[in-house]
């Protein structure tokens, strides 16, 4: 068992002991050791390593945000974020209950790689960069490259992430979850909506809906054309409605415990066009 | 087979375990190697709440703490809320409790009781929105929730009363 208090330590004690676990909130892990169904023997904890807790801006004008891996879905809905990055605020906000959120954390949601991982289409819509850091050095991987499949990703043996890259845009952010209950509820489908109204381009990306989170790059080009940028004009309901269809058109449900592929197309179908809206919602001067 | 002596500070005392196996939680060390029962032992997986505890103030599933992880660290569980130093005064949230009649079979009080009183630490005077918030990660198969609304409510208005008249919970 090893605590670490720095990433040097994590990094040197997962080189030393191949087999280990990361242990970060332990809301995924400790779950699979209670069952007995994973074996523990040894154990790199990483949940007090101050330097992966907390955020700072990058960039010459502050337009990245890096987020530390062990930063909790608690401290991810702070002012900070949620005004920073507001789907991000959101997504982590749905996630299980208050005592799940402090100790769950956005490395262990990464590195879990759900298909239902709350934090994971608001990731993809960003196009964040993941920061891995090893003995050998530092990684940088885009999301796309880093969640591989369900419940798989690239990390090597001995890898840690250590943070996460998110562009700080300015724009309407939006994150919608469909479950059974508010609280404590695994998605049925999720999305997230990201606006950056500077380079006039609306991002979209789905959740338990693939192996992986899909972007709906072809509804993202439709709208881009089409709307109005600086939000005096909403969009109008053929728009709303050709927007939701393609972005249904992306999803690739299946059918499992949780709902039919049919039902996950419709309430993709219903949250995309309630996310458009509540993105683009005109200003009131505006008579339609 | 056995993990180091662990060294755990629970409701202000210390203490320490020498024969935890790897892999054994918070919840179980609690229970099972100190003796501290009041924490309740359901799901093992995060969704029922009836473990909740406070590691360094915040309030998790103990279920979910690896207990070797959480070497050095300050526990508080359901026993470190009444006030052991004046008698058998009962903490202001589970007289609380009493008083609404919010205790049926009791599996999931302590819990409730834990993630109540971390509540009223940030609000005192918390809406309708925040206290179903607060315990939407703590299931109840008895009350239907009623009299644990009504039992939270009374608690927080007692602990204002206490506050306006200088009184530490
Ligand atoms: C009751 C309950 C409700 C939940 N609800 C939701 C929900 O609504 N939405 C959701 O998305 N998830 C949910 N989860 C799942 C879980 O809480 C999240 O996936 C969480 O983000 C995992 O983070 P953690 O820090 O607890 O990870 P851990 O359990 O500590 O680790 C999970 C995995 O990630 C690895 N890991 C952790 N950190 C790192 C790192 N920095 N570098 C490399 N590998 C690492 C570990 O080795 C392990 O394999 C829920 C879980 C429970 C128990």
């Amino acid at each position: 068992m090893t605590i670490a208090t720095s990433i040097d330590d994590a990094c040197a004690a997962m080189k030393a002991k191949p087999d280990a676990l990361v242990l970060a909130g332990g809301t995924d892990l400790m779950v699979e050791v209670n069952r007995g169904i994973r074996p523990i023997n040894d154990v790199v904890a990483v949940g007090r390593i101050p330097e992966m807790r907390g955020w700072s801006r990058e960039g010459a004008r502050g337009e990245v945000l890096r987020i530390g891996a062990g930063t909790t879905c608690a401290d991810l809905t702070e002012p900070t974020i949620a005004s920073l990055v507001p789907a991000l605020a959101q997504a982590a906000r749905t996630v299980g209950s208050p005592q799940i959120r402090n100790s769950a954390t956005l490395g262990g949601n990464l590195a879990t790689a759900s298909p239902a991982g709350d934090t994971l289409p608001v990731l993809a819509a960003l196009e964040a960069e993941i920061e891995l850091r090893s003995v050998e050095g530092i990684r940088r991987l885009p999301l796309d490259e880093f969640v591989v499949g369900v419940k798989d990703n690239a990390l090597v043996p001995g890898e840690l992430i250590v943070a996460v890259r998110v562009p700080v845009l300015d724009g309407p952010q939006e994150f919608l979850k469909v479950g059974t209950r508010n609280a404590m509820v695994i998605a049925v489908a999720s999305l997230a909506l990201v606006v950056d109204r500077f380079g006039k381009t609306v991002r979209v990306a789905l959740g338990s809906v693939a192996p992986i989170p899909v972007r709906a790059i072809e509804a993202e080009v439709l709208v881009a054309e089409r709307l109005d940028f600086d939000g005096e004009v909403p969009p109008d309901s053929d728009l709303v409605d050709q927007f939701a269809g393609l972005v249904a058109d992306a999803a690739r449900p299946i059918d499992d415990h949780r709902g039919t592929a049919a039902y996950r197309r419709h309430a993709v179908m219903v949250i995309a066009g309630r996310a458009l809206r509540r993105a683009f919602p005109g200003s009131s001067k505006v008579v339609e | 087979m056995t993990a180091d002596v662990l060294s755990l500070t629970i409701n202000g005392q210390r203490r320490e375990v020498v024969d935890a196996l790897p892999g054994e939680s918070l919840l179980f060390v609690l229970r099972e190697r100190l003796d501290l029962a009041g924490s309740k032992n359901a799901c093992e997986e995060g969704e029922c709440g009836s473990c909740t505890v406070r590691v360094d103030d915040e309030l998790v599933c103990s279920c979910l703490v690896l207990a070797a992880a959480a070497d050095g660290c300050s526990v508080t569980t359901v026993e470190g809320l009444a006030d052991a130093s004046e008698g058998s005064r009962l903490a202001d949230v589970q007289q609380a409790f009493l008083d609404a009649g919010a205790v049926q079979c009791g599996f999931c009080t302590p819990g409730l009781l834990m993630a109540v009183d971390a509540l009223l630490e940030d609000e005192d005077d918390p809406d309708d929105l925040m206290v179903r918030e607060a315990v939407s990660g703590n299931l109840c198969r008895c009350t239907g929730y009623g009299r644990i609304l009504e039992a939270i409510n009374l608690a927080a208005a007692s602990r204002r009363a206490a506050g306006e008249q200088g009184v530490t919970p």
